[in-house]
C-alpha cells in the first residue's frame, strides 16, 4: 500500500491529505505541570524486546558485528584488541543517549510554556498520528522528519510524548554536545550524537551502525534521524543523505526485521525562528557556534509572533514493498551477517531512490501558508507592488498553485484581502508598506552610514530571508517552470528539442532541487501534463504550443526559476574569468561572493540571491558532476581545475537571454 | 592380561543383567517404536508385501493413507479417529474440536465433503502404444489400463493434487501401469521404452510433495506408470559388514519390520516410512528422522543399480568410501526419476538399539529453545531425534491428546501445567517443546539423557516428561491424515521445509511465518492462517526447518489458487533469509523455477548434460528437475 503510493503514477492534483487539530488549544486551557507529570503509557512493538540503557551498551559492545571490527582495526593498526575495544566504548559513550522520563517530562513542561507564547497554534494531522501508533505497533519505525529549524526534533518528542506513542532516539549532531548543559539535557531526551564526518573511521562507522541497528532489531524505541543531514538554511529540501538509511534498512535486507516502517514528517513554520540568522550565514556570516549561552541571548525570540507551525505525518512506508524486486536479499546469504559489507551498486542505487522519494514526500505534506505566495511575487518584483495588485496575483498565483497540487493553508472564509493583510504584518521585519505600496525593505536599518556594500548585504539579507518561503513552495512550480524556460531557450517547437532542454537544466539544476535520479521522463510528461490542463500549452504528437492565454503563467513561471539561472550563470562567469590557476576549494565560496558583489555593485546584476553560498556550492557540485570542474588534490589543500571551455558552453547553454548585462 | 579378565567379567555381567532387564525394556522399546506407525497384522508371513497392485483396496484414492484409518466429528462433535492400526485409532480427542474451531473459524456446520468415488467417466480413455503394450505383455509383465489403478499413479500429495481428486476433477493420467517383480523386468521395460518411444514415469510409494508424479501436460507419447511396489524382496543381508541389498521398491515400514525380524534394522525413518518406499528414497535425498544416528539416505547407501535407456549404472565393489572422480551415486540421489529406475540398493544395516526412550523439553520461548539446539548441536550431543516446535504447534500437539483415562491423570497434567506457567512463569503463549528421542545401550542413553538435559537446563529448560515426546513424534505421522479432515470443513493446508544456517534459523522462522499471515491477509483468506515451524533437524553449521501453513477457505472462489500464491511467497521468503530449496522434500515440478537460482547456470547446466548424455529420448519424461 505505502509502496503503491510512492511510485503510483503522480497525479499531484487528485492528493487527498488529511485534516490538522491544534494541539496546544488543550494546552492553553488546562495545566502543563500535570500535563508533564501525567501518566505516559506509549503504545509498544509487539516484539519490544524490553532492555535498559546500560544493557543496550554491553550488547552492542559485545556484538558479533562490533567484535569483528575491533579484531580488523587491532590487527590493522597494531594495537591490542582490548585497547581497541576500549576505544569502541568510549566512542559509544559518547554517542549513547541516556533517555530519562524524568528529563522528557521536564522538556514537556518547559516546552509547553514556549510554544504557547511562540506559536498561534501548532497543527497536527491526527490520522497520520493514528497510523503512526498502528505502525509503532507491527513493525520498527523510522521517523524521518524535514529539518528547517532546531524546533524540529524537540517538536517531535513533543507530539509523540502528547500522543502516547514510544519516544524516539534522535541522532543529532555532535555540535550539540557541545553545548554545556543542553547537551546533557537532550542526551536524556533521547538525543545520541554522531561526529559530522567520520569518513575513513571504520570503527566509528561500526559502533554507530550498530548501535542505531540493535536499538532497531530489539525494538528499542523509534529512530528519528533527517534525512537531508542538516538544517536546510533555504527552506528547500537537501539532496538525501543515504548513510543512516542504509543503516535502518539493511536488518530487514538481511532478513533480522520482517519489516521496517518509514514515516516521513513534514515540519513547516509560517515563520521560520531562525530566518535571518540562515541569511546571514548564506551570505558569510559564520554560524554562531551552538552554545548554551546563545540559546539564552535566543530569548527575545520568545517575545516575537511566529504564527503557526503543521506537522504532517505522512504514511508509513514499507521498507519491504519499497525493496520489493529492487533489492535481491539472497545476495547476502553467502557472507556471515556480522561481517561489514559496502552496499553494492544495486543496493545504492535503491537507497538513493528511494531516499529521494522519501524526501518528496515531505515536500509535497509540507504545509504552505498565504505568505509563501506573497514572498514569490515581491521577489518578483523588487520595486514593490501596490496592495490591490498584490492581491489580485496572489489570488490568481493560489489558483495556479492549487492545480499544481500545492498543499496550501489559505483560511476557507476570509477575504483575499484579510488573508494578505494577516500575513504581511506577520512579517513585516521584511516589509515596507506605505500608501498601499508593499516593498521588500530593511526596516529597523541602523541610521549609521552605512557603505554601499553593507546596504547590498542588508538588501541581501531581507531577499534570502525572503527567499527561503519562496523556496518553500518552489517544488510546486518546479517541473511546469523546467518546461517553461526549456521553451523559452529551445529553438523550436519540437517536442524533442524542448525535451532535450528540460532534461539539460534538469541535470543542471539537479543539486540545487529534489529531483529524483532517473524520473526525467516522468517530471517532463507532468509538467506538461499539469500546464496543459491549465490550458497554457497544447502538446501535441510532436510538438507543443503556447496558448494564446498562457503567456502570463510561462512568464511567471520562467521568472521563478531566473534568480537560480542568473545565480549559476554568475559561478560559470567567475571561473571562465578567474585566473587564479591555483584556486582552492575554500577560497571558492568568498571569491564567487566578492565576484557577484562587483557586479551588482557596477549595476551589471539585479539579483541578491546570487550572494548565496548555498547556490553557490550547489553550482559547483553541478559542474563538478558534469566534469566541467575537477578537483585536485595538492598537498593537503584541493584545488579546482576548470575546464573553461565546458564551462563557457554550459553558461551559454543555459541561459541565452544573457541576464548579466555587459 | 588383567584388562582381557575384566573385560570379559563385564561381558557376564552385561549378559546377566541383560537376562534381567531385557523383558520389561524390550516391551516398552516396541510399544516406543510402534505406536506411531501402523502396525502390520502379525498374523502374516513378514515375506507378504502389505502393498497390493490395485492399492486403491486398502488406501484412499483422493487422501492419505488406509481407507480405514480417518478422523472424523462424531455426532457429539467430538473428534476421534477410526481404524486399528495406529495407537491413537478407535480414541476421542476431546480437545480437537476446540483447537480446529478455534484456530481456524471453522466451524462443524460448514462441511465440504469430498466426491465420495471416482467417476470413472472423467478419466480420459488411454492413449495406447499398442505395439508397446503387446512387447510388454510379450515379455510376461503385469500390465494395466485400468482407470482406478492410472488415477492412483497420476498424483503424489501436494494440496493441489488430492483437492483436485476431492473435486473428482483428474486431469493427465498415466495410460498403461506395468508392475516389474525384479531388476530384469525394469531391464526390459526401459529396453521397450526406448524401442517404442514412450514416457515412463517411475512410481514408488506415492508420497511425492512436489508435484514429481503429476504427467506433464505437454508429453504427447504414451504415459507409463512403473510401479515398483513388488520389487519388495531383501534379496541378501550381510551381517559381516552390516549390509543388506534390497530391490528398490520396498516401502520403509517393510524394510524396517523385516530387518527387525532379523534383529537389525537401517534406523532410516523419514515420516513417510509407512508408504515411501527405498527408491523413492534414493531418487529425492530423503532424510530421516534418526539421521543423528543413522545418517540420512546418501550416508546409507553403499551401493546403488540404476537401470537407464543407456544401461545399467552401478559400481564394481561394495568398498565404504573411493576415491574415482564425483561420485556417482550423486548423480542418482535425488535424480527424482528423470535419469532411470532404481532398481537394488545395499545399505547399511545396523543391530537394533538396546534400548529408547522418548524426552520432552520445555522452554520458555522460541529463541530459547533454538540456542539449545544450537548448543546440542556444537557439542556433537543430538540425541537420535531433537525436534523444537514453536508454541502453536505445541498446542496444536496438546489438542491431540486423548480423552484422559482416569481422574489422576488429568489431575497430574493440571499440576503439571501449574508448575509451568505459574511456578516457573512460562508464557503459554510463548512456551515451545522440544521433543527428544535417544536410542543405543541402556547406559549410554541414560548418560546421553543426562547430557542433553543439562543443556536444556542452561537455556531455560524444564524436561516436560516422555508423554510429551511421543506425542510429538505422533503428530508427524497423523498430520497428513489430519489434512484430509480439515479439508472436510473448508480448511486447507501444506507442509514444506528448508535448511538454514544456525545464525539465520529464528530470523527466517519469524520472517516465513510472518508472510504467510500477510500474503493471506492481502488475498482475502477471511481469519488468520496457521502458520507454525519445527525445527527437525540439527546438523554441524545449520538447521531443517519444517512449517505447516493451513487456512479457512470459506468464502473464497479459487482457494487452491490462493494457497499457491502464499506458498510462493513463503519459498521466495524462505530464499531471501537464507534459506534452501528443499532439505529433503525435493524440487519436482512444484520448485523448478529456481534451479537455476538455486545451484547456477552452470550447475544446472552440468545436470542437464547428464540427463541428455544417459536419457537422449527423455524417455524418463516426469519433467522433474530440470
Amino acid at each position: 500500500m505505502a509502496s503503491r503510493a510512492l511510485y503510483s503514477p503522480r497525479h499531484p492534483v487528485l492528493k487527498k491529505r488529511d485534516d490538522f487539530e491544534d494541539v496546544l488549544e488543550e494546552r492553553r486551557r488546562s495545566s502543563d505541570l500535570r500535563y508533564a507529570l501525567r501518566c505516559y503509557t506509549p503504545t509498544l512493538y509487539k516484539g519490544l524486546v524490553p532492555c535498559k540503557v546500560s544493557m543496550l551498551k554491553s550488547i552492542v559492545l559485545q556484538s558479533d558485528h562490533l567484535q569483528c571490527v575491533i579484531k580488523q582495526v587491532s590487527s590493522e593498526s597494531g594495537d591490542s584488541t582490548e585497547c581497541v575495544a576500549e576505544e569502541a566504548s568510549l566512542i559509544l559513550d559518547e554517542m549513547a543517549h541516556r533517555m530519562q522520563l524524568s528529563t522528557v517530562r521536564f522538556f514537556v513542561f518547559t516546552l509547553s510554556k514556549a510554544f504557547k507564547r511562540l506559536f498561534r497554534s501548532v497543527c497536527v494531522n491526527e490520522e497520520g498520528i493514528q497510523r503512526l501508533q498502528q505502525a509503532v505497533q507491527e513493525h520498527p519505525v523510522v521517523l524521518l522528519p524535514s529539518h528547517r529549524s532546531y524546533m524540529d526534533f524537540l517538536m517531535m518528542s513533543y507530539l509523540l510524548y502528547m500522543f502516547d506513542l514510544p519516544l524516539p532516539v534522535i541522532a543529532a549532531g555532535m555540535d550539540f554536545m557541545s553545548m554545556k548543559f543542553i547537551g546533557e539535557m537532550l542526551r536524556m531526551s533521547g538525543a545520541f550524537f554522531i561526529r559530522r564526518s567520520f569518513g575513513g573511521d571504520k570503527l566509528y562507522w561500526a559502533v554507530f551502525s550498530e548501535y542505531v541497528k540493535t536499538m532497531l532489531r530489539k525494538g528499542y524505541a523509534p529512530i528519528e534521524f533527517f534525512l537531508e543531514g542538516t538544517r536546510s538554511r533555504t527552506c528547500k529540501s537537501l539532496t538525501p543523505k543515504t548513510g543512516l538509511l542504509n543503516i535502518v534498512m539493511e536488518p530487514f535486507f538481511k532478513g533480522e526485521l520482517f519489516d521496517v516502517s518509514l514515516v516521513p514528517v513534514s515540519i513547516s513554520y509560517e515563520r521560520v525562528l531562525e530566518e535571518s540568522l540562515y541569511a546571514r550565514e548564506l551570505l558569510g556570516v559564520p554560524k554562531p557556534k551552538e552554545s548554551t549561552s546563545g540559546l539564552l541571548k535566543a530569548r527575545r525570540v520568545l517575545s516575537e509572533d511566529y504564527g503557526s507551525m503543521h506537522v504532517y505525518f505522512g504514511h508509513p512506508v514499507s521498507v519491504r514493498s519499497l525493496a520489493e524486486g529492487k533489492i535481491k536479499r539472497s545476495q547476502y546469504n553467502l557472507l556471515p551477517r556480522y561481517i561489514p559489507q559496502k552496499p553494492s551498486v544495486d543496493t545504492h542505487e535503491f537507497l538513493n531512490d528511494a531516499a529521494f522519494r522519501l524526501v518528496r514526500i515531505q515536500e509535497e505534506n509540507m504545509v504552505l501558508k498565504p505568505w509563501v505566495l506573497i514572498a514569490t511575487l515581491l521577489l518578483q518584483n523588487p520595486d514593490g507592488m501596490d496592495l490591490s495588485s498584490l492581491t489580485e496575483q496572489t489570488d490568481w498565483l493560489r489558483h495556479l498553485a492549487l492545480a499544481f497540487g500545492a498543499f496550501l493553508d489559505w483560511p476557507d472564509h476570509e477575504a483575499c484581502s484579510e488573508v494578505i493583510s494577516c500575513s504581511l504584518a506577520l512579517h513585516r521585519r521584511l516589509l515596507s508598506v506605505s500608501a498601499g505600496h508593499v516593498q521588500l525593505s530593511v526596516t529597523d536599518a541602523p541610521q549609521v552610514e552605512t557603505t554601499p556594500e553593507e546596504a547590498v548585504f542588508q538588501r541581501a539579507v531581507v531577499v534570502l530571508s525572503c527567499a527561503s518561503y519562496r523556496n518553500q513552495i518552489l517544488h510546486v512550480f518546479l517541473r511546469p517552470a523546467l518546461l517553461a524556460v526549456a521553451m523559452q531557450s529551445a529553438n523550436s517547437s519540437r517536442k524533442d528539442d524542448i525535451y532535450n532542454c528540460f532534461n539539460f537544466l534538469r541535470n543542471m539544476f539537479s543539486n540545487e532541487f529534489i529531483l529524483c535520479p532517473g524520473d526525467s521522463v516522468q517530471d517532463f510528461e507532468e509538467a506538461c501534463y499539469l500546464l496543459m490542463k491549465r490550458g497554457v500549452l497544447q502538446v501535441l504528437e510532436h510538438e507543443i504550443v503556447m496558448s494564446a492565454s498562457g503567456q502570463s503563467t510561462l512568464a511567471f513561471l520562467c521568472s521563478v526559476l531566473e534568480p537560480f539561472l542568473q545565480g549559476y550563470q554568475v559561478v560559470c562567469r567567475y571561473l571562465c574569468e578567474e585566473t587564479n590557476e591555483n584556486l582552492t576549494e575554500k577560497e571558492f565560496i568568498p571569491a564567487v561572493r566578492s565576484f557577484a558583489l562587483k557586479l551588482i555593485l557596477a549595476g551589471r546584476l539585479k539579483c541578491c540571491e546570487a550572494l548565496s553560498s548555498d547556490l553557490q556550492k550547489n553550482a559547483l557540485a553541478a559542474l563538478l558532476r558534469l566534469k566541467a570542474v575537477r578537483k585536485v588534490k595538492v598537498g593537503d589543500q584541493v584545488t579546482l581545475k576548470v575546464n573553461k571551455i565546458a564551462v563557457n558552453s554550459l553558461e551559454d547553454t543555459m541561459g541565452k537571454s544573457d541576464v548579466i548585462s555587459k | 592380561m588383567a584388562s582381557n579378565s575384566s573385560s570379559s567379567a563385564q561381558q557376564r555381567l552385561r549378559i546377566i543383567a541383560g537376562h534381567l532387564q531385557k523383558r520389561p525394556e524390550e516391551e516398552n522399546a516396541s510399544v516406543a517404536a510402534q505406536e506411531c506407525k501402523a502396525e502390520a497384522p502379525r498374523s502374516e508371513p513378514s515375506s507378504a508385501t502389505p502393498v497390493p497392485r490395485r492399492r486403491q483396496e486398502i488406501m484412499k484414492w483422493n487422501g492419505w493413507g488406509y481407507s480405514d484409518s480417518r478422523f472424523l466429528f462424531n455426532k457429539k462433535g467430538q473428534a476421534e479417529f477410526t481404524g486399528k492400526r495406529y495407537r491413537l485409532s478407535g480414541l476421542i480427542l476431546p480437545s480437537l474440536k476446540d483447537w480446529f474451531e478455534g484456530t481456524f473459524g471453522a466451524n462443524l456446520q460448514h462441511r465440504s465433503p469430498a466426491t465420495p468415488s471416482l467417476n470413472l467417466s472423467a478419466v480420459a480413455p488411454p492413449h495406447l502404444n499398442q505395439p508397446f503394450v503387446e512387447d510388454l505383455k510379450a515379455a510376461g509383465l503385469s500390465v494395466s489400463h485400468d482407470p482406478e489403478d492410472r488415477v492412483f499413479r497420476a498424483h503424489g500429495h501436494c494440496l493441489h493434487e488430492v483437492f483436485a481428486l476431492r473435486e473428482g476433477r483428474i486431469g493427465r493420467v498415466p495410460d498403461v501401469v506395468v508392475w516389474p517383480s525384479c531388476h530384469n523386468d525394469v531391464e526390459k521395460i526401459v529396453e521397450l521404452a526406448c524401442k517404442h518411444n514412450v514416457c515412463l514415469i517411475p512410481y514408488g510409494g506415492g508420497t511425492s510433495v512436489s508435484s514429481a508424479l503429476e504427467c506433464p501436460r505437454e508429453e504427447t507419447r504414451s504415459i507409463v506408470s512403473l510401479d515398483t511396489s513388488q520389487m519388495n524382496r531383501i534379496l541378501w543381508i550381510d551381517e559381516k559388514n552390516l549390509t543388506a541389498h534390497v530391490e528398490a521398491g520396498i516401502i520403509g515400514q517393510d524394510l524396517e519390520r523385516q530387518l527387525n525380524e532379523r534383529g537389525y534394522c537401517t534406523g532410516h525413518e523419514p515420516d513417510s516410512m509407512e508408504f515411501s518406499s527405498l527408491g523413492g528414497w534414493v531418487a529425492t535425498r530423503a532424510s530421516g528422522m534418526k539421521k543423528n544416528i543413522y545418517g540420512n539416505i546418501e550416508d546409507l547407501v553403499v551401493h546403488i543399480k540404476m537401470v537407464t535407456p543407456r544401461g545399467v549404472i552401478e559400481k564394481s565393489c561394495l568398498g565404504p568410501r573411493m576415491s574415482t572422480g564425483p561420485d556417482i551415486h550423486h548423480f542418482i540421489l535425488g535424480s527424482e526419476g528423470t535419469l532411470g529406475v532404481v532398481t537394488e540398493v545395499t545399505l547399511k544395516i545396523r543391530p537394533i538399539p538396546e534400548y529408547q526412550k522418548y524426552g520432552s523439553v520445555v522452554f520458555p520461548n522460541f529463541q530459547q529453545g533454538v540456542a539449545c539446539l544450537r548448543e546440542v548441536a556444537r557439542q556433537r550431543c543430538a540425541p537420535a531425534s531433537i525436534r523444537l516446535m514453536d508454541n502453536e504447534q505445541f498446542q496444536f500437539g496438546h489438542a491431540l491428546k486423548p480423552q484422559v483415562s482416569s481422574i489422576f491423570t488429568s489431575f497430574l497434567d493440571g499440576l503439571k501445567k501449574f508448575y509451568i506457567t505459574k511456578f516457573k512463569g512460562f508464557d503459554p503463549h510463548h512456551l515451545c517443546v522440544a521433543t527428544l528421542l535417544f536410542e543405543g545401550d541402556r547406559g549410554k542413553v541414560l548418560q546421553h539423557e543426562k547430557q542433553v538435559y543439562d543443556i536444556a537446563a542452561k537455556f531455560g529448560g524444564l524436561a516436560a516428561g516422555e508423554d510429551n515426546g511421543q506425542r510429538g513424534y505422533m503428530l508427524t505421522f497423523v498430520i497428513a491424515y489430519l489434512r484430509d479432515l480439515g479439508m472436510d470443513y473448508y480448511v486447507i493446508g501444506e507442509s514444506f521445509e528448508t535448511s538454514v544456517p544456525w545464525d539465520r534459523v529464528l530470523d527466517l522462522c519469524r520472517n516465513v511465518k510472518e508472510r504467510i499471515v500477510r500474503e493471506c491477509k492481502e488475498r482475502g483468506v477471511q481469519f488468520p492462517p496457521l502458520s507454525t515451524c519445527r525445527v527437525t533437524q540439527t546438523y554441524d553449521a545449520g538447521a531443517c526447518v519444517y512449517f505447516y501453513f493451513a487456512f479457512n477457505y470459506r468464502g473464497l472462489s479459487d482457494p487452491v489458487h490462493i494457497y499457491e500464491q502464499v506458498e510462493h511467497a513463503a519459498r521466495e521468503e524462505i530464499l531471501a533469509n537464507g534459506g534452501s530449496l528443499s532439505h529433503h522434500h525435493g524440487v519436482g515440478k512444484l520448485r523448478k523455477e529456481w534451479m537455476k537460482e538455486s545451484v547456477s547456470g552452470v550447475g544446472l547446466g552440468m545436470l542437464k548434460s547428464v540427463k541428455e548424455y544417459v536419457d537422449p529420448q527423455n524417455i524418463f519424461g516426469n519433467g522433474n528437475l530440470l
